[in-house]
C-alpha cells in the first residue's frame, strides 16, 4: 500500500472560536495518526468571504491540510467530517497524480526547449540578458487576460 | 514561438511579446468584416501545468458575472485545458470559492 497524497479543505463557521478550530484540527490529527497517515502541511487561510451564503453565513473560516495516507483513512475522515457540526463544507482531493503529471509536463517542456536551443547552437539554458527584458509601462497590460471577447456575438 | 501563424515583426528575442501586441491590434473592425483576434490558450501560453481549484484569482477570469464557465470559443482555451479548468471550477464552487450562479 503505497501512500497517496490528499488535500483536505474544510470550512468552519466564521464565528468559530479558536479552540473549536484547534479542536477539529486535533480530531483530524488523531484520525490520521491512528490510521497510519501523515500530515504534511496545515495551512489556515482564515476568514474569507464566500461566493454564496451557506446557512446565512457570508464568510467562512478555511483550513487546508495536506495529508499522505491510504484511501481508507480519507474515507474515515470524510465520514467523520460529514457528521461534524459547525462545519460548513469540506472537500478531499487526491493530488499526487496531478502533481506528477504537472512535473512531467514541465520536464518535457524544458527538455524540448533545451534540445531546440542546442540545435540552434545556443547554450541549453537561457543566458542572463536574453529573452524578454523586464516590463515597461506599456507591457503591464499584455500579461493580463482581459476576459471574454465579445466580438463573436 | 508564435502558435498563431503571425509574421514576426522584426528580429530579436521578443517574438512572443510582439506577436501578443500585434494580436491585440488585429482585433479591430476593418472594411465591414471582422478581423477576429486569434486566440491562444492561456494555460498553454503561460505554461500553467496544474490548474488548481485554490487559485481563485486565475479561475475568476474564466467565470463571468453570471457564474457560468466561459466557453472555449470565447476564451480560446484548448480542449485539454478547458477540461481541467472545468474540474477546478467545479471544485472551487463546492467550497464557495466561486459562485454556482450569481443573482
Amino acid at each position: 500500500m503505497s501512500a497517496r497524497t490528499y488535500e483536505l479543505i474544510y470550512v468552519l463557521k466564521p464565528d468559530a472560536p479558536e479552540d473549536e478550530v484547534n479542536n477539529l484540527h486535533g480530531q483530524v490529527v488523531e484520525v490520521v495518526d491512528r490510521m497510519g497517515g501523515k500530515i504534511d502541511k496545515t495551512d489556515q487561510w482564515g476568514r474569507r468571504k464566500m461566493a454564496y451564503e451557506i446557512g446565512h453565513h457570508k464568510e467562512g473560516f478555511y483550513v487546508l491540510e495536506v495529508i499522505s495516507g491510504s484511501g481508507e483513512l480519507m474515507k474515515e475522515l470524510d465520514r467523520r467530517l460529514r457528521v461534524t457540526e459547525g462545519l460548513l463544507r469540506h472537500l478531499i482531493v487526491r493530488v499526487d497524480e496531478t502533481t506528477i503529471k504537472a512535473d512531467r509536463a514541465r520536464t518535457k517542456r524544458t527538455e524540448e526547449s533545451r534540445r531546440r536551443r542546442i540545435a540552434r547552437g545556443l547554450p541549453p539554458d537561457r543566458q542572463p540578458g536574453e529573452g524578454p527584458q523586464g516590463m515597461d509601462d506599456d507591457d503591464a497590460n499584455d500579461m493580463m487576460f482581459d476576459g471574454p471577447d465579445m466580438e463573436e456575438r | 514561438m508564435s502558435p498563431f501563424g503571425m509574421k514576426k515583426s522584426g528580429p530579436g528575442g521578443r517574438g512572443g511579446k510582439d506577436a501578443k501586441a500585434g494580436d491585440k491590434a488585429g482585433a479591430q473592425r476593418r472594411g465591414g468584416g471582422f478581423f477576429r483576434r486569434r486566440k491562444v490558450c492561456k494555460f498553454c501560453a503561460d505554461k500553467i501545468d496544474d490548474i488548481n481549484y485554490k487559485d481563485v484569482k486565475l479561475l475568476t477570469s474564466f467565470v463571468p458575472e453570471r457564474g457560468k464557465v466561459l466557453p472555449r470559443r470565447i476564451s480560446g482555451t484548448c480542449a485539454k485545458h478547458q477540461r481541467a479548468l472545468r474540474v477546478a471550477i467545479v471544485r472551487a464552487r463546492q467550497l464557495a470559492l466561486l459562485p454556482y450562479a450569481a443573482d
